[in-house]
């Protein structure tokens, strides 16, 4: 319960703030919370604008990340889109997506994986979460 | 006596229930070619609208025959086929047959010949008297292996007065940040992000037999020939993501707002700028772009070329058209009818568009504030995934009406003035 009122406590301050603020300070990644709560915060920073709040992504632009292998099954390669981005031809139920998605080598293992652990667990996904250790490996595997 | 007095108070009240009446049945019989909603959309007192084709798949650009035939290209074949034949007749267009083993958004009609282009290819088909195409199966390429990097892939078209194509060729790249990392100059401007220049009937060019007319241009897919100034307009789509990639600098709402999305009136040898800068339609300034060395604040060099009119950022032009018609009101004569497809990267803003805009020209110029000329297309729900239209392509038919497209749907929209 605490808890609860304590995110929203800081999600309406940072409402509030990037309302106000012209220059918006850099957050610093909160290491406090489940990695759903700091993944989610990840994502709002990065990764909405293109792939939508609900994650549904832009028809023919920006896939959508909702009940997709991409997103669902294999954990090493959902990682590597992350670190070195994304330029391939891809087909998610019949609909192509033309965008390209920009590396992400400069987020933190960490962050990676509170971010994919949201995704994952999100918009209707129900996958398992992805550790630090294991973005560690794929990172230093490449 | 008291049934009489009471039908004197009455009189008025059933006066007025009549004239409402009457006046209900007039309006009706002044529009019987438009549905009472205008087909959903708001646009200028004595203007109507209808859909007169609706779920034909994604469609792009159109152009309108003289005699009222329409061509549509589609973004993707539908059985196998990309390009519709629609005819017009009675308030409705059905489809009477269609062509091109290619999807694709670019389509025009010039000197006897349809030209059509997919996403890396430009062809013609003989048309007779009756601008039919004589052998749909049979077309001539006139270019072929144009740049096609999937990013910004479309191919938009149009012919001058002097046996010249011009194709965009975006570029595959949001701000080149990706190619260009030690900020020597974008390469990516080699090959794409901008107009090139082809010989309207000279078959089987490369890309590399064509002219770069004009380069700077991130993304162009609503181009048209303005024949008072005889000079090419284009509206760009503006890069994304100012304040993803800067968040220091630029709020989300700064970043929902800016860049402007620009129509330039585009001579021979023009450098709009891009990925180096930006236009600030708050500012009316074109601001150096933060990947190389801007804050927002400092300006671009002067010598790229100056946006000829700005809207607000994201907006997506897809469709621009210079109204040569007699139909519409004075003030509309050579003035350019823009279709905004709408935006994506305005979240966590709120998405906006999703309409078409009218821009007042005069001598060749724009002259005056831009006007939400149609507006509605999105229905209840403005953003990519639900809006339940999307405009896309415009057209003016013989008559001078105003043809939109939504590419979301497949409606054909046929916008027309009643005095």
């Amino acid at each position: 319960m605490k808890l609860k009122i304590a995110i929203s406590a800081f999600a309406l301050s940072f409402l509030f703030f990037s309302l106000s603020a012209q220059v918006r300070p850099v957050k610093k990644h909160r290491s406090t919370g489940s990695s759903i709560v700091r993944g989610k915060i990840v994502y709002t920073n990065i990764c909405l604008s293109c792939h939508m709040a609900n994650g549904a992504g832009v028809p023919h632009l920006n896939p959508p990340l909702i009940n997709t292998d991409y997103v669902l099954r294999n954990k090493t390669n959902l990682i590597k889109i992350v670190l070195n981005g994304f330029n391939e031809d891809v087909e998610i139920n019949g609909q192509t997506y033309s965008n390209t998605m920009t590396p992400h080598k400069d987020l933190k293992d960490r962050q990676i994986a509170d971010v994919l652990t949201y995704v994952r667990k999100s918009f209707g996904n129900k996958a398992s979460s992805v550790t630090a250790a294991e973005v560690k490996k794929v990172r230093a595997a490449k | 006596m008291k049934s009489k007095k009471l039908l004197i108070l009455l009189l008025p009240v059933v006066a007025v229930i009549g004239l409402i009446l009457f006046n209900a049945c007039k309006s009706a019989d002044n529009s019987n070619t438009a549905d009472a909603g205008n087909a959903g959309l708001t646009i200028p007192a004595g203007f109507s609208a209808t859909a007169i084709a609706e779920n034909l798949g994604g469609t792009r650009h159109l152009v309108v025959t003289p005699q009222g035939d329409i061509y549509v290209h589609l973004e993707g074949a539908r059985n196998g086929k990309g390009i519709l034949v629609l005819h017009e007749e009675g308030g409705k267009a059905i489809v009477k047959s269609s062509f091109a083993n290619y999807g694709g958004t670019g389509i025009a009609i010039k000197n006897g010949y349809l030209y059509a282009s997919s996403n890396s290819d430009i062809y013609r088909y003989k048309l007779n008297d009756k601008n039919q195409v004589i052998d749909p199966a049979k077309p001539e390429t006139i270019v072929s292996g144009l740049t096609n990097k999937r990013m910004h892939n479309s191919k938009s078209i149009i012919l001058d007065n002097d046996g010249n194509i011009y194709v965009n060729i975006g570029a595959y790249s949001n701000i080149c940040s990706d190619y260009d990392k030690d900020k020597k100059g974008c390469p990516v401007l080699n090959d794409a992000g901008g107009i090139w220049q082809f010989k309207a009937d000279k078959l089987n060019q490369k890309q590399s037999d064509g002219i770069r007319y004009a380069t700077g241009l991130r993304n162009v897919v609503g181009l048209d020939w303005n024949q008072q100034d005889n000079q090419l307009f284009v509206m760009q789509h503006g890069r994304d993501a100012l304040h993803d990639l800067y968040p220091s600098l630029y709020t989300t709402k700064q970043s929902a707002d800016l860049p402007a999305e620009c129509m330039f009136a585009l001579k021979k040898g023009d450098n709009a700028g891009w990925p180096y800068l930006y236009y600030d339609w708050m500012q009316h300034k074109k601001i150096l772009g933060p990947e190389y060395g801007g804050d927002g604040k400092k300006e671009a060099d002067s010598k790229y070329l100056e946006p000829a009119a700005a809207y607000p950022g994201h907006f997506a032009p897809d469709g621009l058209l210079f109204y040569t018609g007699n139909q519409f009101p004075e003030k509309y004569k050579n003035g350019a009818f823009i279709a905004f497809h709408g935006s994506w990267n305005r979240a966590p803003e709120p998405q906006e568009g999703y309409c078409v805009v009218f821009q007042p020209f005069k001598n060749g110029k724009p002259d005056g504030k831009w006007e939400i000329f149609a507006d509605g297309f999105a229905g209840a729900q403005k953003d990519p995934g639900n809006a339940a239209h999307r405009p896309c392509g415009l057209a003016q038919g013989p008559d001078g009406s105003l043809y939109v497209t939504d590419d979301q749907k497949g409606t054909i929209y046929k916008i027309s003035y009643k005095k």
